[in-house]
């Protein structure tokens, strides 16, 4: 009954200045100018954003791994990298 | 924590109350689940838009029909968002559009009924969207992260829309006899196919206690309801109008109303098709469909075209 649908894009908005952009939603659109203008109407009607990014979902690559969590492993045992490691005197508010 | 099989791991994020996110491992009857209900509640909106759209043209006054135009474009966005949060299941837009074309979709059994007189539209935003609310905080802390992501986005534009159809039944029930006994009216249609809204009871639902079980649903059918009815008295006291239920009373020791049976039959039969305006909706949904068919057609030789020219250009 239905032909297909518009291709998929990703929103991202920056709700004022001085935030990063935003993951927000999708929606199908046939090219960045009409999605851009979808973007508007379906996710700033109250002034969530200053500015809008639309990306063709397609063109998004995830991380995506049998297992997450030994590729995101390396990290873990590197705790030095974090300030709370170090002892220091603490009366010197290091 | 790693987990050797993804069942546990699964189990172990529902547990600790940790979100599942769209492309994790998850049981199939949990995405089916999710799949059957997000698309529900897409539905819904996209449906509910059409009792109240009713009204637009014939709003008493400019501002009430700049909210009302402006709540209806809120419940169309509701669905866009609830569709794009379900599509990260894997299913396409165009499979659940086409289900509820299809009539093999269902969509929230209130938006069966007709909107007969101004006051339904202030009925409508002040119980229907009241219940919906009740039902959607709720669902903020379901375990499918983008479902609940949807639901935080979505309650925040929900209050304006109890808070308008409140202000429409108390300007009526302030007014002549006449428009008092329109909004009176108005409640004694909308009250039971409301508390409807909340779905079968606890006793006669199995789905939604695998629902409760993976934290889709948090609270119970008949613990929203209860909530419901339960806000909903006070503020139908403040209208000076009467609940049509002869039941409900103050129960001291639950601590909550006692209200009285609901016609299970009625509810029934209009999920099965037999409501005043079953048919109408699915028509005005197949026509938008067929008749907005050319712009997207348009829309996309246009971009195809667009996008030739410029591989040509740069080549
Ligand atoms: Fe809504
Ligand atoms: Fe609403």
């Amino acid at each position: 009954m239905l032909k297909g649908h518009l291709p998929l894009w990703e929103v991202f908005v920056r709700g004022r200045r001085g935030l990063d952009h935003k993951h927000i939603g999708s929606l199908h659109a046939s090219d960045a100018g009409q999605a851009m203008k979808s973007a508007r109407d379906t996710y700033t009607r109250r002034q969530e954003g200053v500015s809008i990014w639309v990306v063709r979902a397609e063109d998004i690559h995830a991380s995506q791994f049998e297992n997450d969590a030994s590729f995101f492993d390396p990290a873990e045992d590197k705790v030095y990298r974090h300030p709370t490691f170090y002892e220091v005197p603490e009366e010197l508010k290091l | 924590m790693i987990f050797t099989d993804e069942q546990g791991q699964f189990d172990a994020i529902i547990e600790a109350e940790e979100k599942i996110e769209p492309r994790d491992w998850m049981p199939e009857k949990y995405r089916l689940n999710l799949v059957r209900q997000m698309s529900q509640h897409a539905h819904s909106e996209v449906v509910g838009q059409l009792p109240e759209g009713n009204w637009i043209g014939r709003a008493p006054t400019l501002r009430r029909k700049a909210i009302l135009l402006s709540k209806v474009q809120d419940e169309a966005g509701h669905g866009l968002y609830l569709y794009s949060a379900a599509e990260t299941l894997g299913v396409s837009r165009e499979e659940m559009m086409n289900d509820l074309l299809i009539g093999k979709a269902k969509y929230a059994s209130i938006f069966n009924y007709p909107t007969l007189t101004w006051a339904d539209v202030g009925a409508i935003g002040w119980l229907v969207d009241g219940a919906a609310i009740v039902n959607q905080i709720s669902l903020c802390r379901t375990s499918y992260g983008p479902y609940a992501r949807a639901m935080v986005k979505i309650c925040k534009e929900e209050s304006f829309h109890m808070r308008q159809g409140y202000e429409i039944m108390q300007v009526l029930a302030c007014g002549s006899a006449a428009q008092k006994a329109m909004a009176q009216d108005a409640l004694n249609r909308w009250w039971w196919p409301t508390l409807m809204m909340f779905g079968p009871h606890d006793s006669e639902s199995a789905n939604s206690q695998q629902s409760m079980k993976w934290k889709i649903k948090r609270q119970s059918n008949d613990e929203l309801r209860q909530k419901f009815v339960d806000q909903t008295v006070k503020q139908a006291d403040h209208l000076g109008l009467a609940i049509p239920d002869q039941d409900l009373k103050w129960n001291e020791e639950r601590g909550h109303y006692d209200f009285g049976p609901i016609d299970w039959e009625e509810f029934a039969r209009v999920v099965k098709g037999g409501g005043l305006c079953n048919d109408a909706r699915l028509e005005a949904r197949r026509t938008a469909n067929d008749e907005g068919q050319w712009v997207k057609d348009a829309l996309m030789s246009y971009a195809e075209k667009h996008s030739k020219s410029d591989v040509d250009q740069v080549a």
